[in-house]
């Protein structure tokens, strides 16, 4: 909502000056987005009077001017201007002044030899107008040595954000009751004179809709000349940012922006018949003024005549009926219309107007015959012509609210004791009435106020913030109390033990281009796929960290990274029950390309593999207290992995942790990565929580004797995942053994085909006295027991 | 006797060995059963007893002597030998170490986990909600009905789906719904920030369709604009580290709140050691060279909010805002697109990522340093 300050100070009277205006608006919840101040581009620029004019020695064009500007000894200056002479008044630009066209600062400087001050200026250059046939011409009283902008009168334009609680505010008018309010000066009122008909309206107006449209006012003027509307009012709407047309539309316009109140005017004889709001047929269409067609439906409302719609009620008039040059008799449409519609109908067409934007705010529903004698009088005014009686049918809501408040409340919500006077002061100017018990009665151009804590922010705004003292949440005693959750603490600790052992953080988008998606999901509708997602790229929401992580790695690599370990910690979004959505705290991990770069020591690059990723996945696991020693290495990692170099860990056959394992080729060639890529993938509402909290540990004294290890070498089948040689060695005598390490995987020499040799050192912990032969070679007996009934075969 | 003679052939012939294997010779020749120094002392034996006063004390101080030296000699021997095996072992030490990786925490953590620390020592739990909502707790239960001219402030990302109750399933477009699974959930009184991730339809250096938001809830007796104001200035003096923060209350609107506060901040435009100017927070606006910045929004939680969240609004009242934690980032830490936080540069996070050991805590300063 932009405004001049001469319009604002049509209707407030006041002193303050344009900062001190926009500081209150701020103050009072009127948030002041821009003050455009044509002053500040004036300045520098000097009323002068031109002393002499000399032909210029050595220009034809040119002359030699001597001005004063008023300060002290004439100024040389050359001047091209032909109406440049002696005697003359004008607007002379200093060394140092930025000439608003064009933008370039005057500086002193030689024009062909001749010293030139300055430089007199024109309306162009000045960007006041078009005109730069010559410099300007002030009348002879004009003061010399006056800053021109002080003379000119510029006027400052304010823009200020109206929030859509407020559509009193989206007309000066109460803007400056706002102000009025808080102190800066006194509201002018609406003066509005009721202008008698001549002639009953010759054109039948009614509504069809009672319910979208409840009241519609209307009158007719006939024998008006459309013209250009006077400058006063020009300069107000070029103030607000808006072209002016012709009389009528910039009158209609000029109301709706000074008091909040959109009305329409026909041009008659483009009418025919009799004229009313109904509902639209579904299907039917409507060129509206900004050229486009829109096609409604019968939830909206338009303005029609018995031979065809002409508007969309309370958006948009329609391209046919509006006014034009030769327009002559003009019916004038003053209604009220359901904000709920208005909005909906305006959502539903996606189209916006300042009518629209009041109308579903909701317009004063009082204010309907004000209106309609404004706009009779500014027409009549300004084109002449004799306005009919006025129809009005249906009439607008009436019911007046009252709040029932309590004075005490302000400070009870509001943090801030004010006198009750002083409160019964404020509503006084803000409109409200009150009695004596502190029922509120709330005026009817405020649509938003409905409740007590509605009258405290009336009164605490424009008493004033600012005088709200800090007041400090109560504390509970002693050391503030532990607040996060197992979960939250899980999340956190994950998160820092990735990145201790090497990895970057990232933040990835959480939706992902559908077909990455798909690539990660079970599919059978399992993604959630955005109606109306911004671009294609951004359309389902992960069902897994890894896509997003994987586009990550290649736009890395399409920068030249030639290995990278990135992770994320956050959801992936699936089905939930009842059509909710199940978001699943994830960590996924990608290390891509190489490990370690060539080294003087290493030699070549080495490319991480999948242990790398099984390291990771065991080492976090670790930290987030799952029992790792107790975990089965399995399968079925998923379609995204390389099969035989990719598994889950579980605890229990059901209960996957994680996967881990290489990226199938076939995946990252989809995803455009030319380097291969270890993931890992953890599933944090997986992991089993910790026991009971607690301090104290097991009691626990290092054993007195030293450990007892012992090698052992089988022959198993090639197939036989080592994994469970270990298990099963480590699960035969859970007294003694205390922990079972593979040395050594080998095929080959000496080994039958399709056969390997695994060695393992088995460490024995005695207890109170040391192994004897006999218990050892007992252990020993079930340590080749467990593993020949895997069909593993001591080696000799 | 004199041994003067044998003594001083001895200790030359034992300086003079070369290396251990020809000084274990030496002693052998002298002191092995057989050695010469050995067969002296076999002739005490046969001596008179006078005879052996006077030769006893200078055979066996012959014996020492040479026993020292050869102890002497091997100990130089040996200590030129690990010279020599040292020198040869030199490696040049300029040459590259093996190098771990460096990981990193990113802004958006690290801020949250600042952000979670003052309000935990604030008595301030951290909640969490869906992020695929239904538009009853994102829009309705605030107080933002489905005609409200406020649905158009949101730019929503909706779904094409329904819930079990027919709701409109979309992406949350602010944190506050969370408000409303706290109050149904867990009753009042509640002391609660929310962060997470929020959706609007909207793209350029300064907004991306998703970002992140901290919501704070408090709902008690007797809670007012003043607890709020307080409760503002607090966090925001702690997470920015510094006393001289100001802030500007100003009236606003939003459907959850009544009354709504819009809250400025102070700044300075400092220009940097880059030569780039740069707003940093303290100080009043309306100081010279200072201005306002629109920080966040809050105020006191609608009546008709703590009724959706199944509270008596009779009894029980407070006050809710909302920041957004990217922004909280950029400010404090200099980082100036919104959009390179989600992309994943590994050199963009390797420089404005944290260390893991930067665990926010309140006796070193919430803030990481380096």
């Amino acid at each position: 909502m932009k405004f001049s300050l001469t319009w604002l100070k049509d209707h407030l009277d006041t002193e303050a000056t344009v900062e001190e205006i926009a500081a209150k608006l701020n103050a009072i919840g009127l948030e002041v987005e821009g003050i455009e101040n044509p002053a500040d581009q004036l300045t520098g620029f000097t009323i002068a009077k031109v002393l002499t004019a000399e032909r210029h020695p050595n220009a034809d064009k040119l002359q030699v001017l001597t001005v004063d500007a008023g300060t002290g000894d004439p100024l040389q200056v050359v001047c091209g201007a032909p109406n440049a002479r002696a005697g003359m008044i004008g607007v002379l630009g200093l060394p140092g002044a930025v000439v608003p066209n064009g933008g370039f600062e005057l500086k002193k400087s030689a024009i062909r030899g001749v010293e030139s001050n300055g430089m007199m200026c024109s309306v162009a250059e000045l960007a006041l107008g078009d005109d730069h046939d010559g410099i300007i011409e002030l009348p002879a009283d004009a003061p010399v040595g006056t800053p021109f902008a002080e003379y000119h009168g510029a006027d400052p334009v304010i823009d200020v954000a109206i929030t859509p609680n407020r559509p009193d505010c989206m007309g000066v008018y109460g803007i400056a009751r706002d102000l009025a309010a808080a102190g800066l000066g006194t509201l002018r009122p609406v003066a509005v004179q009721q202008v008698p008909g001549f002639f009953p309206c010759p054109m039948p107006i009614r509504t069809d809709d009672p319910e979208g449209c409840p009241a519609f006012y209307g009158r007719v003027i006939r024998g008006v000349k459309n013209g250009a509307s006077p400058k006063w009012l020009q300069d107000r709407l070029t103030s607000a940012g808006q072209r002016p047309i012709s009389a009528l539309v910039d009158i209609t316009n000029y109301v709706m922006l000074a008091y909040g109140r959109p009305a329409h005017a026909y041009d008659l004889a483009q009418l025919s018949g009799a004229i009313f709001a109904r509902r639209a047929q579904d299907g039917e269409t409507v060129l509206a003024l900004n050229g486009k067609e829109y096609t409604l439906t019968s939830e909206m409302i338009v303005i029609a005549d018995d031979k065809g719609v002409h508007d969309i009620a309370g958006i948009m008039g329609g391209e046919h009926s509006g006014c034009s040059e030769t327009t002559t008799d003009v019916l004038l449409e003053v209604a009220y219309f359901d904000p709920t519609r208005i909005g909906d109908t305006g959502r539903k067409l996606n189209l916006t107007s300042d009518a629209r934007q009041r109308f579903e705010r909701g317009v004063d529903p009082a204010f309907l015959d004000a209106g309609l004698a404004l706009l009779t009088e500014l027409i009549v005014e300004i084109c002449g012509g004799e306005p009919s009686e006025i129809i009005r049918a249906g009439e607008a809501p009436s019911g007046t609210k009252v709040v029932a408040y309590d004075p005490a409340l302000a400070e009870r919500l509001g943090g801030v004791a004010i006198p009750d006077d002083q409160q019964r002061a404020i509503l006084r100017a803000l409109g409200f009435g009150s009695d004596a018990r502190w029922n509120v009665i709330v005026p009817s151009w405020r649509p938003d106020v409905d409740g007590a804590p509605d009258i405290v922010e009336e009164v605490v705004r424009i008493h004033g913030l600012d005088n709200i003292a800090s007041v400090a949440l109560p504390r509970a005693d002693g050391v503030a109390r532990p607040t996060a959750t197992p979960a939250q603490q899980l999340e956190r600790r994950l998160r820092r033990a990735a990145a201790s052992r090497g990895s970057h953080e990232a933040v990835t988008w959480s939706f992902l281009p559908e077909a990455d998606a798909a690539a990660f999901s079970e599919g059978n509708g399992a993604v959630w796929t955005l109606a109306n997602p911004i671009s294609e790229d951004m359309k389902a929401m992960r069902p897994s960290l890894l896509p997003g992580l994987l586009a990550a790695v290649r736009r890395n690599v399409d920068r030249g990274a030639s290995g990278l370990r990135l992770f994320e910690l956050g959801r992936r979004y699936l089905r939930g029950t009842s059509g909710h959505s199940d978001e699943r705290l994830t960590l996924g991990m990608v290390l891509a390309g190489e490990k370690a770069p060539r080294g003087w020591a290493t030699g070549k690059a080495q490319v991480f593999d999948a242990f790398d990723a099984k390291a990771e996945a065991m080492a976090l696991l670790a930290e987030a207290g799952a029992p790792v020693e107790n975990l089965q290495v399995l399968g079925e990692a998923g379609p995204q992995f390389h099969p035989g170099q990719s598994a889950t860990l579980r605890l229990g056959p059901k209960t996957v942790l994680a996967r881990f394992g290489m990226l199938h080729p076939a995946l990252l060639k989809q995803f455009d990565i030319g380097v291969p890529v270890a993931a890992v993938e953890l599933f944090l509402d997986a992991i089993p929580g910790k026991k009971a909290a607690g301090f104290a540990r097991n009691a626990y004294a290092p054993p007195a004797l030293q450990a007892v290890t012992r090698d052992f070498a089988f022959l198993v089948d090639a197939a036989l995942p080592a994994g469970d040689l270990v298990r099963a060695i480590k699960g035969c005598d859970k007294a003694n053994i205390v922990a079972v390490r593979l040395f050594d995987d080998f095929r080959g020499q000496g080994v039958p085909d399709g056969q390997k040799s695994l060695a393992v050192e088995v460490t024995m912990q005695p207890g109170e006295k040391s192994f004897t032969e006999a218990e050892l070679k007992a252990i020993a007996e079930k340590v080749t027991g467990a593993a020949a009934k895997l069909g593993a075969v001591l080696r000799g | 006797m004199d041994h003067a003679a044998t003594r001083e052939e001895a200790l030359a012939r034992i300086a003079a060995a070369q290396d251990l294997g020809a000084l274990e010779g030496l002693r052998v020749e002298f002191l092995g059963k057989q050695g010469s120094i050995s067969g002296l002392l076999k002739t005490l034996g046969a001596m008179s007893p006078d005879e052996r006063q006077v030769a006893g004390p200078q055979i066996h101080a012959l014996r020492e002597a040479v026993t020292e030296a050869l102890g002497a000699r091997k100990a130089a021997l040996e200590s030129a030998a690990l010279e020599a095996q040292l020198a040869s072992e030199t490696i040049d030490l300029s040459l590259p170490a093996p190098e771990a990786p460096r990981g990193t925490i990113h802004p958006v953590s690290q801020v949250m986990d600042e952000l979670a620390e003052i309000f935990a020592d604030m008595g301030f739990a951290v909640a969490t909600g869906p992020e695929i909502e239904d538009d009853w707790h994102n829009f309705t239960a605030l107080n933002i009905p489905e005609s409200h001219p406020a649905r158009a402030m949101h730019d929503t990302f909706y779904f094409p789906d329904k819930d079990g109750q027919g709701r409109d399933m979309l992406l949350r477009t602010h944190t506050s719904p969370v408000q409303i699974r706290a109050m149904l959930q867990q009753g009042a009184p509640i002391r609660i920030i929310a962060p997470g991730r929020v959706y609007r339809s909207d793209s350029d250096a300064t907004h991306t369709p998703m970002f992140h938001q901290v919501e704070g809830l408090v709902i008690d007796k007797g809670i007012t604009l003043g607890h709020l104001k307080w409760t503002l200035e607090t966090f925001l003096k702690a997470y920015f580290e510094r006393e001289d923060i100001v802030l500007r209350l100003r009236p606003s609107y939003f459907p959850f709140t009544e009354p709504s506060v819009e809250v400025d901040v102070g700044f300075a435009l400092v220009s940097g050691p880059d030569g780039k100017s740069r707003r940093v927070l303290g100080g009043s606006g309306d100081d010279p060279g200072h201005g306002w910045m629109e920080l966040l929004g809050s105020g006191m939680v609608n009546r008709k909010v703590i009724a959706a969240g199944g509270l008596d609004p009779d009894e029980w009242q407070g006050f809710a805002f909302g920041v957004g934690v990217d922004r909280l980032a950029m400010l404090k830490y200099g980082m100036d697109d919104l959009r390179a936080f989600f992309d994943g540069d590994v050199r963009w996070l390797a420089h404005y990522g944290f260390s893991p050991l930067d665990v926010p805590t309140l006796s070193a300063g919430v803030g990481a340093r380096a």
